[in-house]
């Protein structure tokens, strides 16, 4: 009853038509208020007779074949009193929702239609209302109107009216924002007319919604009120009646107190269960897919034993035959700052969360070899990656624990990884805060990451990468939140970062003019695969692949006619689930044979340094 | 990898500024809504249609007792009379004699109130210590869709514990612990053992409710690219569950312990009714048959007050955990 369920599926869109998903519990929600529905209408005709059926030989018995769950005090047989009382109490329950529910979306809408006083008085008491719990207005409500079925109802009913108040206001306020009632009123359409034609119409789903869980609640709660003698009063009966008659004879008899206890527990699950297939239909997102089919890898041969990273035919598949990366191989030499550049879902991404081991779940990742420092990845322990291995991800806004402080989360490193003190490790953490020029470190220890801004923030996370000795730092679209000026010091960070530390850095971004500054070697990636590698002097001149020359083109400067519109590649990326046997690259290419769409091209030498993946490239 | 975590924290939910000219508001508002009380418990016996002394004596009382009542209330004087009369005595902790007994008010309040405290209290605490740790453990086994038996068993069994009535528990329990197996008295309080069945009744609903808003938070946290980078720290369990997800968490679900509280304040009222337990409860739903309407009338009263000031509580003590609102002068 107290548990009114709270607005919190307004915050979700709410499609036109929810389809009821056919999980178990929606099947059980659904049968349970149907099979309620049924007794109600089926259940008085029935069992009417027998229920009213007087029988002073068998007053207050226990179970017995011809009474299963026994009888009352004037004889009669509780089990038809049961079945003949679902309609009482739906009936009670449904009148309840319906003053509730109506009085509730008045309250509700009226403030989106008045003006400003007499709306901010009815918000402010509807919101100190909803903090009440309904049983306590419930109780109000029966003192003022007495004993008996019709203040049960009442006070049901006022103690709803407030969540649907709430709720109607939430939504109105959201439609009453929104442009096309804005354009109704520069037309000067009336108040009541958009309270009518606009905002009730585009809330009403979601208030069906909640008129659907409300009437399980004012069904429990008019059967509290009656099983504590305030609601229903004899001759009448509905479950809580029957509830409360069977409670007094519990240490005698405690299974008549089952029938009724049952009916209510039954009819409180169905709605429930029902009501939350609803609202999850309402906001439901597509499930994932079946097994995957990642292919076994080639053998990888020779280990490089000088590389601070070697990866050999790294493959990560999601179910369902999507493939974002399909058996990429890469190097990284100490010291060494390779850019990884493509577009948004060309693999990148998950490329450098393979290497960290931070796949999300249904992804698997398969390789031929993938050693960091020499080791096999999937052998080193916990402290021995979360050293050697620095990860700096995109957001930093998102990157640091909003509820801890900057030092702390910088010094748990040490402590957990290098058994530092905790004196120490903050003294740590401060001075590599200063490392990465944050100014003030001390006190930006102390500070909570919302006091930080962006780039200072990213600064701290590139800090926390630094407190141990890292061999390699994964930087994923690092500069990408930041704005321009602060892009810069940052790129002119990580380089000083690596030359100092001799960490070799594998930077992916989709901003091939990036790369062009900080990096020493270059691999483009497209659609999950390495298309071209070359180093970074020679990317101007060099670039063999057509998709690499094309996003070069694609860069303006400053002889960049402004009078033309600025170059782009047509076409799109093939999704990772829609790549054919050929070149990924072919549909969008101008040298495209019938070759490329039949025949992928391995990624062969090309050049002094290169690597090439083009049948046309000779 | 950003396109699956699109649900991270890219909005800050910590928007609102809680300075201390929001604190000002709380209390103003606080302050607001226990006259509206005052006035609404006022109002009550008026409301009552007819003669509430007639209604409470019955048709054959003698014309002098009901007289003699009447005055005695106050209620043959003008209401705004007896307004300023009613919250004068309020406020000097007169809460008025029952109709009844003769007692007064305020002592039947003060008997009965550190009863109710105690169940709601210890209801609460048993809810939040079990439903929390068991949030979290469903969400850290079923993330990503992992371990579809367990989510399904998860969300089956606390979304049917939720929709069950405290009263129904209170039955049961009485039905199979006490009266079947005898473990525990049946009804009232007498010792450690008569409370574990009512707080017991109180929480399971409350434990479901929280377990579930609990899984849900913790979710959202692991998707969050704080989390990932304390995974790629290669944080102990312990330390990346407890440290880094539990604190973003504890907002929402303390929010709702508070909520919880408050509710189940007035959700002992079934349940005190069941275990005969001596509370406010019991005492509201006895005054309620009998018609004994200044009982009723001081026990609203504090039930309400009692709901104001939890939720107050719970609002400046999320506004002093919450780090982004300690304002910091430069």
């Amino acid at each position: 009853m107290s548990d009114t369920p709270p607005a919190a599926h307004t915050r979700r869109g709410f499609p036109m038509k929810p389809r009821l998903p056919r999980t178990p519990a929606a099947v059980a929600g659904a049968v349970l208020v149907a099979a309620m529905i049924m007794l109600a209408v089926a259940g008085p005709p029935i069992w009417g007779a027998s229920a009213e059926r007087i029988d002073a030989a068998a007053i207050l018995q226990g179970a017995s074949a011809a009474h299963p769950l026994g009888t009352d005090s004037l004889g009669r047989d509780l089990l038809a009193r049961v079945l003949v009382a679902g309609r009482f109490s739906l009936a009670l329950a449904l009148a309840a929702t319906l003053i509730g529910g109506l009085a509730g979306i008045v309250l509700g809408a009226l403030p989106s239609v008045l003006p400003g006083r007499p709306a901010r008085l009815i918000t402010g008491t509807v919101n100190a209302l909803v903090a009440f719990p309904g049983l306590l207005l419930a109780m109000f409500t029966a003192v003022v109107s007495g004993l008996g079925a019709r203040g049960a109802v009442l006070g049901i009913g006022v103690a709803i009216a407030p969540g649907f108040a709430r709720l109607t206001q939430t939504l109105a306020a959201t439609v009453a924002g929104s442009d096309y009632v804005s354009a109704a009123r520069m037309l000067g359409v009336s108040r009541r007319r958009i309270l009518t034609g606009h905002v009730l119409p585009n809330i009403a789903e979601p208030l069906i919604l909640q008129l659907t869980q409300a009437l399980g609640g004012a069904l429990l709660g008019l059967a509290g009120m009656s099983f504590l003698g305030l609601g229903v009063q004899p001759p009448s009966f509905d479950w809580g009646r029957l509830l409360y008659d069977g409670f007094a004879r519990i240490y005698v008899t405690p299974e008549v107190a089952l029938g009724p206890a049952a009916a209510i527990a039954l009819a409180g699950i169905g709605f429930n269960l029902l009501g939350d297939a609803m609202a999850k239909a309402a906001a439901r997102t597509a499930a994932g897919g079946k097994a995957s089919d990642t292919a076994v890898p080639p053998d990888p041969g020779e280990p490089n034993p000088g590389a601070v990273l070697e990866v050999r035919d790294l493959t990560v598949a999601f179910p369902g035959g999507v493939t974002p990366v399909r058996g990429l191989s890469l190097t990284i030499a100490p010291g060494e700052i390779v850019g990884l550049v493509g577009e948004s879902g060309s693999g990148k991404s998950l490329t450098a969360a393979a290497i960290g081991g931070l796949v999300p779940y249904p992804g698997t990742v398969a390789y031929g070899r993938l050693l960091l420092g020499g080791r096999d990845v999937a052998t080193l322990s916990g402290k021995a990656l979360g050293t050697t291995l620095a990860m700096v991800f995109q957001d930093p806004m998102a990157s640091l624990n909003p509820a801890l402080r900057v030092g702390g989360q910088l010094a748990e490193v040490a402590r957990v990884h290098q058994g530092a003190g905790r004196a120490e490790a903050n003294r740590r953490a401060v001075d590599r805060l200063g490392h990465v020029h944050l100014p003030d470190p001390a006190a930006r220890a102390r500070q909570h990451p919302h006091e930080l801004s962006g780039g200072m923030r990213q600064r701290a996370v590139i800090a926390m990468g630094l407190m141990a000795t890292p061999r390699l730092i994964i930087a994923d679209e690092p500069t990408t939140a930041l704005d321009v000026t602060v892009q810069r010091q940052i790129l002119r960070l990580l380089r000083e970062v690596t030359e100092e530390s001799g960490a070799a850095a594998l930077f992916i971004t989709h901003d091939i003019a990036v790369v062009g500054e900080l990096c020493d070697r270059v691999m483009v990636m497209y659609a999950g695969r390495v298309v071209e590698e070359l180093p970074v002097s020679r990317l101007a001149a060099e670039a063999a692949h057509p998709y690499t020359r094309a996003l070069i083109a694609s860069l303006p400067d400053m002889a960049t006619d402004r009078d033309k519109p600025l170059a782009s590649i047509p076409g799109r990326q093939p999704a990772p689930s829609e790549v054919g046997p050929g070149c990924a690259f072919a549909d969008r290419c101008a040298l495209a044979t019938a070759r490329c769409s039949a025949e992928r091209p391995p990624l062969i030498p090309y050049g002094e340094a290169g690597r090439v993946a083009c049948w046309e490239v000779k | 990898m950003r396109e699956l975590h699109k649900s991270g924290p890219g909005s800050p939910r910590r928007v609102r500024s809680r300075g201390p000219r929001w604190v000002v508001r709380q209390v103003v508002r606080f302050a607001v809504s226990l006259a509206a009380l005052l006035v609404a418990s006022f109002a009550m016996i008026h409301f009552i249609p007819g003669d509430p002394v007639r209604a409470s004596l019955g048709p054959a009382a003698p014309i002098e007792l009901v007289q003699a009542r009447t005055a005695a209330l106050g209620l043959d004087r003008s209401i705004p009379e007896q307004f300023l009369t009613y919250t004068g005595h309020v406020l000097s902790g007169n809460f008025g004699t029952s109709f009844l007994s003769g007692e007064p008010v305020v002592e039947i309040v003060a008997a009965r109130l550190p009863n109710t405290l105690a169940l709601a209290l210890l209801a609460t605490v048993v809810a939040l210590l079990v439903a929390v740790p068991l949030g979290m453990w469903a969400a850290v086994r079923t993330e990503n869709g992992r371990n579809r038996g367990t989510e399904y068993a998860f969300t089956t069994v606390t979304g049917t514990a939720v929709a069950v009535p405290e009263f129904l528990y209170s039955i049961a329990l009485v039905t199979v612990f006490a009266i079947g197996l005898g473990a525990f008295p049946p009804a009232g309080k007498a010792g450690a053992a008569s409370y574990v069945l009512p707080v017991l009744a109180l929480a399971i609903g409350p434990i479901a409710m929280i377990a579930r808003i609990s899984r849900a938070e913790t979710l959202r946290e692991l998707g969050t690219d704080y989390v990932r980078l304390a995974r790629a720290k290669r944080l102990p369990a312990a330390r990346l569950y407890l440290r880094h997800v539990l604190p973003n968490t504890l907002t929402a679900t303390l929010t709702l312990g508070g909520l919880l509280l408050s509710a189940l304040i007035a959700g002992s009222v079934l349940v005190e009714y069941v275990f005969a337990w001596p509370g406010l409860g019991m005492k509201i739903v006895e005054s309620i048959t009998q018609k004994d309407y200044p009982v009723a009338q001081g026990v609203i009263l504090v039930y309400g007050a009692i709901v104001l000031v939890v939720n107050l509580a719970v609002d400046l003590a999320l506004a002093a955990l919450d780090p982004t609102s300690k304002i910091r002068e430069a």
